[in-house]
């Protein structure tokens, strides 16, 4: 059935200011963050909606981003909303703890504010902070822009909570180029985020009396959650998330569909966003708000007749391996840019990726690596231009003379 | 020792105990084992109230104690608490 297209108000808002209104209409229970550069701007907005009694929210006053999240990971396990925001130092302090929520399946949703790691000390936007959390078991969104912004932390709670997937979602806006940028931002009104939303299903799971009870700490119908797990379960237990993060990629296509039915908006199929890719030869492949630069970059290039295409990578975990592979079936040569790097490895995290997933393909695209934009480092058209220039080059030649390269840094 | 382990498609998320600690049997972590010799026992009881695993059981009825080797970690300290040397540490 299809819905009609919900009237939406048009806000100023920045990017932090989007989190914050969207984590407000959402219904959260609890809310526990400790504030830190350029992060501080959700938690400072919501706790004056907690002030002014605009929600019924929680909101846990902590010593540390550690502790943030040890919060909300207890209260989510109570089988309540919970959301908190961090970036950089802030979210490697959360390390260890973000293993334990996604170990203990608690859909914990997180905003972070993507800043570069010290030292030295540096508070604008790279991915490091974030890509080296990869592998912790959370679902990953980068997005493009505040309105995307606003519009994936709505969605993150419903794929973070779905009873089939249960895995802690974080949503990835760039440091001051998204989260102090002011943007007319499409809000829906609050009783349609309500209805979409929903509240929180829990599941049933066998306990240890081998009674059916709710997947939730309570009193009443008591669990035994993050007990000693040695050589005989944990694999077995590592390996169900593995399964859900497999399963979650369908789940967040969907949500993201019946969330464009409502606000007619779409960022591709929710998990990559392709521009003007369909007869392209030669693309770049790109995460967060440099989607923005390269499509002006793509369309001044498809005026000179450059069959020139962009891939955004929406979702980077799961990975969308398949559908990598499927909209770049036929571009030749292909630039994957990383705005972190991996130190001595071959290349940056999301090269890697995106190369070894097209080890398979058919077509046997040529492919180069761009590191670029550390510690907020600006990347203007003109050197997406460079890159573009290059793909042509190596397209014409067939051959890629240096495949890990470094832009806009000075020799 | 332990009975055929559920694999990952049959057990419940997230670690959650699906039954109790006294279905878990812990005593395939024992290296060591302990073997009474009842003729030295004098039934102290030294190592019952001592064994951290409730795992030396005294049986009134039969006035002797016994090792339930399902909970028997083979820590050693019943050998090592024992006045009358009656308890030996034996390679399993």
């Amino acid at each position: 059935m299809k819905m009609a297209i919900a009237k939406q108000e048009v806000r100023a808002l920045s990017g932090d200011e989007a989190v914050a209104y969207a984590v407000k209409q959402s219904d959260v229970d609890v809310v526990a963050a400790y504030p830190i550069t350029p992060q501080t701007i959700i938690v400072e907005r919501f706790s004056e909606y907690v002030h002014n009694g605009e929600v019924d929210t929680e909101f846990i006053c902590v010593e540390s981003e550690h502790s943030a999240l040890t919060a909300c990971l207890a209260a989510s396990a109570t089988g309540v909303r919970t959301f908190t925001a961090s970036g950089s130092a802030g979210l490697a302090l959360m390390h260890e703890i973000l293993y334990v929520t996604s170990g203990c399946r608690a859909p914990v949703v997180m905003a972070i504010v993507n800043r570069a790691l010290s030292a030295p000390i540096n508070i604008h936007c790279d991915h490091a902070d974030s890509m080296v959390e990869r592998d912790a078991g959370w679902i990953q969104i980068y997005v493009e822009n505040s309105q995307e912004t606003y519009d994936s932390v709505i969605q993150a709670f419903r794929i973070a909570e779905d009873p089939d997937i249960l895995l802690p979602t974080m949503v990835m806006l760039d440091a001051f180029v998204i989260s102090h940028t002011l943007e007319s931002v499409k809000v829906l009104p609050d009783d349609i985020v309500r209805k979409f939303v929903g509240t929180r299903q829990i599941p049933l799971v066998k306990n240890h009396e081998g009674k059916l009870v709710p997947f939730k700490l309570d009193p009443e119908n008591p669990v035994t959650m993050g007990p000693l797990d040695l050589y005989d379960y944990y694999f077995e237990h590592k390996r169900q998330q593995e399964d859900a993060m497999q399963r979650a990629s369908q789940k967040i296509k969907q949500i993201h569909d019946e969330y464009g039915e409502i606000t007619g908006r779409r960022y591709g199929n929710g998990l990559i966003n392709p521009y003007r890719l369909e007869d392209a030869e030669i693309a770049a492949i790109c995460l967060g708000s440099t989607a923005g630069t390269a499509k002006t970059v793509v369309d001044q290039l498809r005026a000179k007749g450059v069959k020139a295409g962009l891939l955004r990578l929406r979702a980077y975990r799961p990975f969308p391996a398949q559908d990598v592979t499927k909209v770049l079936e036929n571009v030749k040569a292909i630039a994957v840019m990383d705005r972190s790097h991996s130190f001595g490895a071959y290349g940056g995290p999301v090269f890697h990726e995106v190369r070894h997933t097209l080890y398979d393909a058919a077509t046997h695209p040529q492919i180069v690596n761009y590191v670029y934009g550390l510690g907020g480092r600006d990347m203007p058209q003109t050197l997406i231009h460079e890159i573009y220039k290059e793909l042509q080059k190596i397209l014409e030649t067939k051959r890629v003379k240096k495949p890990v390269r470094f832009i806009g840094v000075r020799e | 020792m332990t009975a055929k382990q559920k694999g990952w498609k049959e057990l419940p998320i997230a670690g959650l105990c699906w039954k109790p600690s006294t279905e878990y049997f812990t005593g395939d972590w024992r290296t060591f084992k302990p073997m009474l010799d009842e003729e030295k026992c004098t039934k102290c009881l030294i190592c019952y109230i001592d064994c951290p695993d409730v795992a030396v059981k005294w049986k009134p009825e039969d006035e002797k104690i016994e090792f339930d080797y399902n909970f028997c970690k083979g820590c050693g300290i019943c050998a090592n608490v024992c006045p009358s040397e009656a308890i030996k540490m034996v390679l399993e």
